[in-house]
């Protein structure tokens, strides 16, 4: 893995120089961190999830491991409080439990689509399917910068009303997902040091 | 003589139009029901009742092939939209989320009876902790969020306990939206019709609506679209509508080509238009009676008796062939009598052995068979009896058919050269053949009956291996092994389906089972409804215990009002009957698996094996029912029951040919009064029958009770040639030897023309009496020459 991370590293130094040129071909910052996201093929972080609900007292807290691996596997593994496993590959999500195991075709439940899609299309540096959803927003450079998503269909924005991610090069450090009734949830990514 | 040939007319008009009105106003069915047994077991009757009836009957399954995924999935729910709408159907589910919002109103509204997780412990403080616990956790994940806001009315998670409950039985994957098969390829849907399996005419219009639909949904496809999806559907009554749409198509398609041939050959043969017309009448006279007697001692008709009655033409079409050729014969002698007094003993004896071979179907199982053999039986003699009385009174003095001679000279001339081998060589060469045909079958014994109920399905091995397919996709697997729990009424036998649930689970910890489906996950029992509505607590006492549970808990106390509500409002509310179900897709799931017969009830609980094509012993299914005194339940393999059920009938069908064979045998005793002649008779048609069987076994077809018939039609019509060669060889005047050879050659022709396009058919049914009796009969005739032959150049 550390391997793997070096190599990221490597890729990124590369794209840096490279960056002065692709600017003036006209490529705008959203469009290179998505270059440089899409090079990608493996990735592994931990996260910390706060979810902030009207309907509860303090948040609470989860924890666990983001995977993905190119083109379209998303994997989120969380570990605290309880474990719980997500897969989503295609359209489909599959929730994976102690004792259960459910499988949702992301078509038939839209609202469950943004808080995936989001987070799984931005580390593929897939602009497309992101724009099929969401407007995008893109401020800051490519070292540092902040994507905020506003969902385009009305059935998805009932359940999200906008998705801030917030990033460094090829590297995602947080991810804030906020809804319409005023229920929020922020998600801390830094690399992995699980086994 | 005058006056008793108006008799004779004024009588058999008088039965024609009288058979005439009976069969028009006869009732007609068309479905595969003749093939059922007709006095069942009450396993059977429900077996039978399922197969006709049962909701299973009712379920269509729809798939959509070719394409792309998403255009496949956009016909898919246009398909789906329109059936909905459409009262033919009493449900369509492709998977989309459309049908799910009116399920999850339902489960919401009577999650407190629903959800088995709620008892007396449900609801105290320990109990409500621990399940508000749950529920906060799951908000964490995506998927609870779908709970989040049903958190304040539902803070124990009851909704996705019941989904969890429902989800046991499996479901179809989904993509796009709707329903696909595992690989991805065809987008599926299920349409429950309105109307019973059984109802063809119903059916048959509903799977054109689908098609309608189909083709409706397509067009809606952007233009271009280069690979268009194609619809295929399956289920049993889209077998049905297909079969018989099969078979009346073979039947009248092969009735007006062997009736061409037929009258064609007779034309070339009698070369006089009245003769043909004459001829004819004994047949029609024939099918006329046999389908009026059927319509009169069984009330219906079957559609396949008719399908069969074409196989009559083979031996009545014999009668009037003999009559002609004969008739102009005892003319052109002057002496030894009219053709009533030299012929007409030989063919009534020929009939009484056919109506003794056909008798043997009449005690038989199989309400089809029982009418193929009161079909043959009446239209034989009615043709025999045109034949004796009514030909000889419309018979024009100055008609003559053709001499036949020199064809009856060339006949024997062929006979001859294989006399030339000597009597010796002829007796061996059968002797041998017969060991041979012996050997065979009984290398053959083990496999040489089919003893599937399949083996008379006129649906292609292709077709059924593509519906279980389409089911394995939907989850609704074909059912093979099941527990049947009964009682007097609905309520009683959702307990016991509970009972029998409890040992299930058992079971499938066990791994005996993989799982099982039951009525009860859709309803529970009214009394398991009851006992949940009386463990929720008084209003106060919930409050008490929910504002204890929640200390420590993230969970704001006033948040939870409309649970208190939900509680309280449930507490009073009635119990969930199968009414409320209606308008839900649960409906149709639980409808599928009770089965309501005249004063009892039963609930069927679907088998699933452990793993995937597994057997599944249920000797440990009735052992854990009974340890557990589940009452009036019964642990059942469907495809054994089924095909036990046609073995049985088969072995009867075998007991009662051999016992016609028997009477056939005494009857010829009588009558010929030589036990040797008799011998001479029937060796020809003995082997012939055996010759026959073995050819097939080589062929590797496997017999089945259609095959069956096929031997004794063997053994009725060839009787008949057997017998003109006793007749000649024992009757004092010879007569016309070569005429009686060209009467026979021609009369076989026919027959072999008749059965052998039956062969030719789509319907196995068909195929294999036409594959037995063509060549059976072209055997008897040669068989019965030969040996005749051989017999009379030894006397001379």
């Amino acid at each position: 893995m550390r391997h793997f991370l070096s190599l990221i590293l490597l890729c990124t130094c590369a794209m840096g120089n490279t960056s002065p040129r692709a600017a003036t071909a006209g490529f705008s910052d959203l469009d290179r961190v998505m270059g440089l996201l899409a090079m990608r093929q493996h990735g592994r972080v931990e996260f910390i999830e706060q979810h902030f609900l009207a309907v509860l007292k303090r948040p609470i807290e989860s924890s666990g491991e983001l995977r993905y691996d190119a083109p379209d596997r998303l994997e989120k593994r969380t570990l605290k409080p309880h474990a719980e496993t997500l897969v989503l590959t295609g359209g489909v999500l599959t929730v994976e439990r102690a004792h259960s195991r459910r499988e949702m075709d992301l078509h038939a439940y839209p609202q469950v689509l943004p808080f995936v899609e989001s987070i799984r299309a931005t580390l593929a540096g897939d602009r497309g399917a992101l724009e099929r959803v969401f407007r995008l927003e893109f401020s800051g450079s490519v070292s540092r910068w902040t994507l905020t998503l506003v969902p385009l269909e009305t059935k998805i924005k009932q359940s999200v009303s906008q998705v801030r991610i917030d990033g460094a090069g090829d590297q995602l450090l947080k991810v804030e997902i906020r809804q319409p009734d005023g229920d929020r949830s922020l998600m801390t990514l830094r690399p992995s040091t699980l086994p | 003589m005058n006056v008793r040939r108006a008799r004779v007319l004024v009588v058999w008009l008088g039965c024609v139009a009288f058979a005439a009105v009976v069969v028009a106003r006869a009732h007609y069915i068309t479905d595969l029901s003749g093939f059922l047994p007709a006095h069942p077991t009450p396993t059977q009757q429900l077996l039978v009742d399922q197969l006709r009836d049962g909701p299973a009957s009712r379920l269509i399954l729809i798939a959509i092939e070719q394409g792309d995924a998403a255009s496949r999935a956009r016909v898919s729910i246009g398909l789906t939209e329109r059936l909905r709408k459409d009262p033919a159907f009493a449900g369509v589910n492709n998977g989309e989320a459309v049908a799910g919002q009116s399920d999850r109103e339902f489960l919401f509204q009577h999650r407190y009876l629903l959800s088995e997780a709620v008892d007396a412990q449900r609801f105290t403080t320990a109990g409500l902790s621990a399940a508000i616990k749950e529920a906060i956790d799951n908000l964490a994940s995506p998927a609870g969020l779908l709970f989040k806001s049903l958190l304040p009315r539902d803070p124990t998670g009851e909704l996705l306990n019941i989904i969890d409950q429902l989800a046991r039985s499996p479901t179809p994957q989904s993509r796009d939206g709707v329903w696909v098969s595992s690989d991805g390829n065809r987008a599926l849907a299920v349409a429950q019709t309105a109307a019973n399996g059984s109802d063809s005419d119903a059916q048959s219009r509903a799977i054109d609506a689908i098609r309608a639909a189909f083709a409706a949904a397509a067009a809606e496809l952007p233009q271009g679209t280069a690979n268009k999806p194609l619809l295929r559907l399956s289920g049993p009554g889209v077998f049905a509508v297909a079969a018989r749409a099969k078979i009346e198509r073979a039947a009248v398609r092969l009735s007006i080509a062997s009736s061409i041939l037929v009258v064609t050959l007779l034309l070339v043969v009698y070369r006089s238009l009245s003769a043909l017309g004459l001829g004819l009448l004994p047949v029609a006279t024939g099918a006329l009676i046999g389908v009026a007697a059927v319509a009169l001692g069984f009330g219906a008709v079957h559609g396949i008796t008719l399908g069969f009655g074409i196989t009559l033409i083979g031996e009545s079409v014999d009668y009037s062939i003999y009559f002609f050729i004969q008739s102009r014969q005892a003319r052109a002698d002057g002496a030894g009598g009219s053709w009533q007094q030299r012929w007409w003993p030989t063919i009534r004896l020929g009939m009484l052995t056919s109506v003794c071979g056909f008798a043997s179907l009449l005690p038989s199982g199989f309400p089809g068979l029982k009418q193929l053999g009161l079909y043959s039986i009446s239209g034989l003699i009615a043709a025999a009896f045109v034949t004796r009385f009514v030909l000889p009174a419309l018979l024009p003095p100055n008609l003559t058919v053709r001499d036949v001679t020199p064809l009856g000279r060339r006949v024997a001339g062929l006979l001859q050269a294989v006399q030339r081998f000597g009597r010796g060589a002829i007796f061996w060469s059968g002797a041998v053949l017969v060991l041979l045909a012996l050997t065979v079958l009984y290398y053959d014994r083990e496999t040489l009956w089919n003893r599937e109920l399949s083996a008379l399905s006129p649906i292609s091995t292709g077709e059924q291996v593509y519906d279980a397919k389409l089911r394995a996709d939907l989850g609704a697997a074909d059912v093979r092994d099941l527990v049947i729990v009964s009682g007097p009424d609905l309520e009683s036998v959702l307990r016991n389906a509970e009972r029998a649930a409890g040992a299930l689970e058992a079971l499938v910890e066990e791994k005996v089972i993989g799982g099982f489906e039951s009525p009860a996950n859709y309803l529970p029992s009214m009394a398991a409804q009851e006992r949940r509505r009386s463990s929720l607590p008084g209003a106060a006492e919930l409050r008490a215990n929910l504002k204890q549970a929640i200390e420590g808990l993230p969970l704001r106390a006033d948040s939870l009002q409309p649970f208190l509500e939900d509680v309280e409002a449930t507490r009073h509310a009635a119990l969930v009957t199968p009414r409320d179900l209606t308008g839900t897709s649960l409906s149709s799931g639980f409808d599928a698996l009770i089965l309501h017969q005249k004063d009892q009830w039963n609930a069927l609980l679907p088998l699933r094996s452990a793993a995937a094509g597994g057997e599944i012993d249920l000797r440990k299914v009735v052992a854990a029912l009974k340890a557990s005194q589940v009452e009036d339940a019964r642990a059942l393999d469907l495809k054994q029951e089924s095909d036990a059920l046609y073995g049985s009938y088969l072995a009867e069908a075998i007991h009662f040919s051999l016992a016609g064979f028997l009477a056939l045998t005494v009857l010829l005793l009588i009558a010929l009064r030589s036990p040797l002649r008799v011998a001479r008779v029937l060796a020809p048609l003995v082997l012939a029958v055996v010759t026959v069987a073995a050819g097939l076994a080589i062929a590797g077809v496997q017999l089945s009770i259609l095959h069956l018939v096929g031997m004794l039609l063997i053994v009725a019509v060839g009787s008949n040639y057997a017998l003109f060669f006793d007749r000649q060889a024992n009757a004092d005047e010879g007569g016309n030897q070569a005429l009686t050879l060209a009467s026979l050659a021609i009369a076989n022709a026919s027959t072999v023309i008749g059965f052998g396009l039956l062969s030719f058919s789509q319907v196995p049914v068909l195929v294999a009496l036409g594959t037995t009796v063509a060549p059976g009969t072209f055997l008897a005739l040669l068989f019965a020459a030969i040996g005749f032959r051989a017999a009379e150049s030894a006397h001379a």
